[in-house]
């Protein structure tokens, strides 16, 4: 009982570990793409400096939430899943 | 990684309410944000000159700053909701950052306060559809053509579960997740001033996460006034 508790526990750390890499290697690529046409607007057009600033905070700022997600679920597999008592009396805390 | 060490907290020790500070520090410190809002706000409006002094020309420029983008975004229209949209981002944006004092914890770190925020935001979208629209609100979750309806319906009301989940979510998860890299830098590092990039960055992602919030409550109060397509 103690070895599948112990062996599930690692499978979920584990889990979380490759969960939120994914998350924040398609979060990279999202804003990186997002930034990338900002500063070719800015580039174009210096004028529009302002407006296509806040547009790309906010924009990002969306874009970083579905990071926080995934990281979210991450935290939950390591810290609150369903077996978090059987795992801390197991590992003696 | 040993137990934050938190003023109220302690406070509330010391006159014997220990297991409720204990358990409960987001409720305590969002008395003491509504304290500090209260405190402030008295203190700038108390004597409303033509020319105004420091603290009423600084919540002149905030309120009419945000009123502008919210009428901005809304149409002219939408001018009435302002008041509960900015108390909602002069909120929050105060509990995300009195995290970066030391020995106090941000409010919006804990999923309550968020859920409570998220859950009033999108309660009021549907006050203001029916206001607006009465029985023939429904239309906007039944799309464009009758026989879709069993197919957009579901959609349209997950959707609107989903607004709930994500706000909370996202303001939730940007505060925790600050707090938690705050603690692992601390517990690594902390003689060496390694947190401090952490806490400018905090200041920034405190800052814009209420924005963010206060952006996509008025962006879906705009879609609950609007007609349906």
């Amino acid at each position: 009982m103690e070895a599948t508790a112990l062996s599930f526990f690692i499978a979920c750390v584990t889990a979380a570990g490759f969960g939120i890499a994914i998350a924040a290697f398609g979060c990279g690529i999202g804003q990186g793409l997002g930034l990338r046409s900002a500063v070719e607007g800015i580039a174009r057009n210096p004028e529009s400096s302002g407006k296509v600033t806040v547009t790309l905070l906010i924009g990002l700022a969306m874009i970083e939430s579905l990071c926080i997600y995934a990281l979210v679920v991450a935290l939950i597999l390591i810290y609150a899943h369903p077996q978090a008592a059987a795992i801390a009396g197991l590992l003696g805390h | 990684m040993e137990h934050p060490y938190l003023f109220f907290v302690k406070l509330f020790e010391l006159i014997g309410l220990a297991h409720f500070a204990h358990a409960y520090p987001h409720v305590i410190y969002s008395w003491i944000v509504m304290a500090i809002l209260i405190v402030f706000g008295y203190l700038a409006a108390k004597a409303v000159t033509l020319i105004p002094s420091k603290g009423q020309n600084f919540f002149e420029i905030l309120i009419s700053g945000l009123e502008e983008f919210a009428v901005g975004v809304t149409g002219e229209e939408g001018r009435w909701l302002f008041p509960i949209v900015g108390t909602v981002f002069i909120y929050i944006a105060t509990c995300n950052l009195i995290g970066l004092v030391p020995g106090f914890y941000p409010p919006t770190a804990s999923l309550n306060t968020t859920l409570s925020c998220a859950l009033v935001v999108v309660i009021y979208t549907h006050v203001i559809g029916i206001k607006y629209h009465g029985a023939k609100y429904i239309k906007h979750f039944l799309g464009p053509v009758w026989w879709m309806i069993p197919i957009i319906l579901p959609i349209e009301l997950i959707g609107h579960l989903a607004r709930i989940l994500s706000l909370s979510f996202r303001l939730f998860g940007n505060m925790m997740g600050h707090e938690l890299v705050l603690g692992i830098l601390f517990f690594l590092a902390g003689a060496f001033f390694a947190p401090l990039p952490i806490m400018a960055l905090g200041i920034f992602v405190a800052l814009v996460q209420a924005f963010v919030f206060f952006l996509l409550s008025i962006m879906y109060f705009t879609g609950a006034m609007e007609h349906a397509h």
